[in-house]
Parts: C-alpha cells; structure tokens; sequence
C-alpha cells in the first residue's frame, strides 16, 4: 500500500472516530429526557404555599419557580431580573387578597396572571386599621386593605389549589387527568389538616389568644379562636410602648397564649410567661421553609399546640 | 438594417431634446394607470394584513374607521375613552384575551402606547436590544423610534405635555429606555411602548410622592384627624420613578374606572368570537366592537372606487398624450420633407425611407415602454417601503 492511500486511510479513520464520539456522547444521556426538561412549562409563584400546591398539581410536568427570599413573600421587592423570570413563566400563580404588593406595579402579562383567590372574594376580610391619606382628586385612600394569609384556612386553600387545577387544565389540557389526581391529592392532605387543626385549637375552646403580627385572621376565622394581635417580630425585642401596648389589650382580652410567626427572643419569651403569656410557635409558611415541605410545617405548628395546652 | 438603425439612432441623438420628451411622455402613459394599480394593490395588502391578524377591536361608540387606525396604526384622533373595566370584561368572559391599549399620549411626535405585555406576545415582536419593561416608568422604543431619536438601552424619554398651557394638566414623566424593539415593518416600529399602569402614571391617575407620615413632609400636611391624613398642594410628586421612589407610586381610585382608548380582544375559537360580538349588541351598550378587516375592507372599496376613476382619468390623459405624440410625429415627417425628398434623390429605396421613419418611432416606443416596465418594476419592489412611510 503507498503512501498516499495510507494517508487517505488514516483520515478516513479519524474522521470516523470523531464522528463516532460527536454522536456518542449527546447519547451518554437521554436526549428525550434532556428535551423534557428543557421544554418543560414553567410557573412562578408569589409565595411558598402556591408553589407547594402547584408542585403537587403539575407534578412532572412543570417546573415550578419560587424564588429565595430573605424575609415575608408578601412584602418582598424584586429586583428586575426576578420579575423579567416571571415574565418568562408561562402562567404566574397570584394569591389575591392584596398579597405580593409589588405584583401590580411590574409589567406582566395579563393573560398568564392566574389570581387564585378570584372566586373568593366574599370570604376574603377587609382591614380597618390602615392609614388613609388625601390629596388630590379621587379622595381619601389607602394602600392596602385586605388580610391575605388565606391559606391559613385549608378549606380556602382548598379552593385556591382548586383554581390552579383549572388555570393548569386550561392551559395544558393533555395533561388533565394527572393534574386532577394531584390535586385530589392535595384536597385530601388539606381535608386532613384542617380535621387535625380542629382537633387541637378544641382544646383552646372559648379563650382569648394573642397573634404577634396580624396574619391569624383566617386561621381565627376558621377555628373560632378569640384572637387579637400586636405587631412583633419574632427576632426583634419589644420596646416599652409595644409592652404597654400589649398590657392595655391583655386588660380587656386576658390572652394565655401568643401565638408566633417563629421563634421569638428568648427574652421576649421569658417576659411574656411572667405575664402567664405562653409563646407558641404557628409558622404561616409564607416562605419556603428550611427543611420539609408545607405540610410538615403545618403538622408541626399543629404539635406545637398540643404542647402548649 | 443596421445602417438604417444606425440612421435612426443618429436622427434621435441629433434631436435629443424631442426625443426625451416623447420618450418620457411615453413612460408616463405606460407607467401611470399600472403603476397606481401596484401601489394601491400593495397599500391594501398593509393595510388589510395587519387588520386581518386583529380579530376583534372593542372601543367607544363612534367611528369605526377611527377606532379601527388608532388601534392598529395608532393613527388618528385619539377616540373617545372607555374605562379599563372593559378589559376586564372580556377577561372575565373566558372567551378571549384581552389586550388593553391607551393611546392618549406622545413623545417627540412618536405615540405613548400604554398596554400589556400580551400586546408583545399577540404581535409576536421581539426585542433586539434590552427587555421588556419590567416595572413602572420603563418604556420600550420601537426600531424607528430608537432609530430618529437616536436613542438606546439606557437612555430617557420625556413625554410631551398635551397643551403647553395647560398647567394643571398632566405632568411630564421621564421614562428609562429598557429596550428597543425588532423592526418588523409595521406601525409598532414607531411606537413607545410603556406599561398601561404608567400612562395612568402620566395622566396623574396614579402617582408617588413623599411619605406623609415621615417628618419630612410635615409641611406638606394639611390636618390629621385619626388615621386620614391631609395634604395640601405643596406635597412633592415625583416625575421620574426611580427604585428609590417606586414604592411610593399609588393608583388614586379603582383602577377598572380608569381610561384606556381600546381592546384587542383575541378570542379563543371562532364560537368564542361570535359569542363576544354578541354581548356588544344591546341598545344600551356604551361599547362597540368591530372587526378590523371588515372595517378596513370597506375602507378599501373606496379606495379601490377612486383608484378606478384615477385610472381612468390617467387613461384619457394618456390617450390624449399619445395622440399628442402622433402629432408631433407627422408634423416632423412634415419639417422633415426636404431631408426625406434628398434620401430619394440619392437613391434611397421609398421602402427604406419608410422604414428609417418607423424605426425613429419605435425606438421611441420601445425606449418609453421599458422604462416603464422599469418604474413598474421598482414600484413593486420598494413600493411598500414608500407606503409604510405614509400609513
């Protein structure tokens, strides 16, 4: 053999081999899965419990995007590349009530907004403390006017996992029956909840309780609990005027108990249970929590009651 | 025959001046009538095609006309209000989606178009440069826009005042430019685009201003009487929204109240669509809505019936022209006796001398048709270029 036929040989083995690992390794995972994710419809939330819901409706088949946030969802400030992210979601999941203050002062799209709370706006409760201010035309107003923790009551979470199910059949229709027996899933989860939830707010029956912040109203409501709230934060102690603050409703509502977004200040405790004021730890769940999911944080909020009977 | 040619060309060159006139007058009786059918052809195809990916148009009693090329074209006298509450409307119905637009407003001549961001999706543009605007105060330029004003991503935009003695009209509001949008070859690549809630930001509907319960606006309060708080004329409002100042901005009112100029509505089956066009038909329904194609094929008809007396009118002055050009031509074999009568004596052939004539004629002919056919040619290549410039 001369030469040149070798070289040609040669050439038409490396180019073989090269050809052979260019297809081999796209092959080294599965392109169908590969395509699946990157295909995958997305859906952004305003907060954890719509998130939670919406992972389990959609399942597999949508990527639910709930970003990090440092503090409470409904007060949080994007900044412009998490909004421009929602604006790529294919459908946003909004709480209502009022929550997530920054949705109506950002550009997205109408149609991909699904306002889970829609339906609900007979039962969602009106605030009555908010400063009014006026000037100009159109009066006398506030800026902001309505509880919003609305999954505190599962029967209203309930409802508004409900809606997701549509907004998500509407939207995906191929994909109907999974997003149906998800949801009956998470119905009956919440069914079981709100069963538990009623078992351990019995034991409080008639008494006055206390809220640090006001985000139980839909949790009172639900229960019947005789519930009045003050403004703290579990990681901040309370000033003098907070106290006094707290001494003039004790007066007319004698609380035994406080119940708290999160462990408050080991101070703030020890001061409340010489006042006969037991802190008890009720975690909305607004934010993802750091370990477990939804459900887990609630069954434990449901543990720390019985603790504190 | 090439010496006769040769002839001929050298009697045109010689007169030049009649030449080109006869030549011109020629491609003008040609390129008239055919080039106005290809230009309004071609107009009617802009106009008909973006009407034709516009399904529905829900707006204020009045013009169709109007309503139908401020939407599309933003165009027009800004029609009569209606309240954002429509939108809703048609949201509500389940049967369409609804694309607010308000159009009320202008800088630097380019209109303000105040919508979603489903506008975007419906009109499938893409942005070239930047994003989409993300929060209130932020505007996208339209290619053409971006283009005169020589503008870009970074840069600000002031809208213009509607009456400069108007001083308790709206206030100017410095918009950031986040993003320049593709050309694709319509109205949209001279708009500027903003969010809805920021031309109601524009018209004082909604607005920021200092925090009456800091110290710092002490002077600004008129009373307090519990938890209503008065302000008097002096509290500062904000004319550029800023990250510092964004959380300020509030809506004075029900937002449904507040005005928008129309509604793309796109429904979402053909039975959806006969099912909204249904509910705009009672007697007591202050909103229209039109189908933008059927209004701009009416449209269209009167164009098409001018274009059909322009035709003919080009068509009797080009007949008229023609016969004009026949008489300059006998005249000339009239002038041009003695010459002809010298051909004969040095022994031309009266064939060939005929012939030489008809050649002179039709490289006359033959010239004025194909510069026709050329301007013909050029019209439909960059004639819509043209119209675009004009609708």
């Amino acid at each position: 053999m001369n030469a040149p036929t070798k070289r040609i040989q040669r050439f038409t083995f490396a180019v073989a081999t090269a050809a052979a690992i260019l297809t081999c390794f796209p092959g080294c995972s599965d392109p169908s899965v590969e395509a699946e994710q990157a295909g995958s419809p997305t859906v952004a939330t305003v907060n954890y419990p719509l998130a939670y819901f919406a992972e389990r409706i959609g399942g597999d088949h949508l990527v639910v995007e709930f970003p990090q946030i440092d503090g409470d969802p409904a007060f949080w400030e994007p900044k412009t590349e998490h909004i421009v992210a929602c604006q790529q979601a294919d459908l946003m999941l909004l709480n209502g009530a009022n929550y997530a203050k920054w949705v109506p002062k950002v550009s997205l799209a109408q149609a991909k907004l699904v306002n889970t709370s829609a339906d609900l706006a007979e039962k969602l409760i009106p605030l009555n403390d908010e400063v009014t201010h006026t000037h100009g035309p159109g009066g006398e107003h506030a800026h902001g006017d309505t509880a919003f923790t609305t999954w505190l009551d599962p029967q209203l979470a309930t409802e508004q996992a409900a809606a997701i199910r549509d907004a998500f059949v509407a939207k995906w229709p191929q994909h109907e029956a999974d997003f149906d027996s998800g949801y009956q899933a998470l119905a009956a989860d919440l069914e079981a909840l709100d069963a538990a939830t009623t078992a351990a707010f019995v034991k409080y029956g008639d008494a006055p309780l206390l809220g640090s912040h006001p985000v139980y109203q839909y949790l009172a409501r639900r229960y019947g609990l005789k519930l009045k709230s003050v403004h703290w934060e579990p990681d901040a102690a309370p000033d003098e005027a907070m106290w006094n603050e707290l001494d003039a409703i004790v007066s007319s509502h004698s609380a035994g108990v406080m119940l708290w977004e999160g462990e408050p200040l080991a101070e703030t405790r020890e001061k409340l249970a010489a006042k006969g004021i037991k802190s008890i730890v009720f975690d909305p769940c607004g934010n993802r929590p750091e370990a477990g999911d939804y459900l887990g944080v609630m069954e434990k909020n449901i543990a720390n009651l019985g603790d504190g009977e | 025959m090439r010496d006769l040619l040769y002839m001929a060309w050298r009697y045109l060159a010689y007169h030049r001046i009649k030449t080109i006139i006869l030549i011109l007058s020629i491609t003008l009786i040609v390129f008239l009538p055919a080039g106005l059918k290809i230009l309004v052809g071609q107009s009617a195809r802009s106009l008909t095609l973006r009407a034709e990916s516009t399904p529905l148009i829900i707006g204020a009693k009045g013009s169709p006309l109007e309503l139908v090329l401020n939407s599309l074209y933003f165009e027009s006298d800004t029609p009569p209000q209606i309240t954002f509450a429509e939108s809703q409307r048609v949201t509500d119905s389940k049967l369409a989606t609804a694309i607010p637009l308000y159009t009320r407003f202008s800088a630097h001549k380019f209109p303000i178009i105040g919508t979603t961001l489903d506008y975007f999706d419906f009109r499938e543009l893409t942005i070239a440069e930047g994003r989409w605007m993300a929060v209130l105060g932020e505007c996208a330029l339209g290619s053409e826009v971006a283009a005169s004003l020589d503008l870009g991503v970074g840069d600000s935009i002031v809208s213009s005042p509607e009456s400069v003695f108007d001083l308790a009209g709206v206030y100017p509001l410095k918009m950031k430019i986040v993003g320049v949008l593709a050309s694709n070859d319509s109205a949209d690549d001279r708009g500027i685009f903003v969010d809805l809630k920021t031309t109601w930001i524009i018209q004082g509907l909604a607005h920021g201003h200092q925090d009456l319960a800091t110290p710092e606006a002490a002077s600004g309060v008129l009373k307090r009487d519990g938890n209503v708080v008065t302000a008097n004329a002096s509290v500062m409002q904000f004319t550029e929204i800023t990250a510092d100042n964004m959380d300020s901005f509030h809506f004075h009112g029900d937002p449904s109240g507040f005005p928008i100029t129309a509604v793309i509505a796109a429904p979402h089956s053909d039975k959806a669509a006969t099912l909204l066009r249904g509910q705009y038909l009672g007697d007591d329904e202050l909103e229209q809505i039109v189908r933008p194609a059927t209004v701009m094929r009416d449209l269209l008809a009167t164009i098409l019936t001018v274009q059909n007396y322009v035709i003919a009118g080009a068509m009797a002055i080009g007949l008229s022209a023609l016969m004009t050009a026949s008489l300059v031509f006998m005249l000339s074999l009239r002038l041009r006796k003695r010459e002809i009568e010298t051909m004969h004596r040095i022994g031309s052939a009266k064939v060939r001398v005929t012939v030489l004539l008809s050649l002179e004629i039709i490289i006359v002919l033959v010239t004025g048709i194909l510069l026709a056919a050329l301007l013909t040619l050029l019209a439909s290549q960059f004639g819509e270029g043209l119209i675009r410039v004009f609708i």
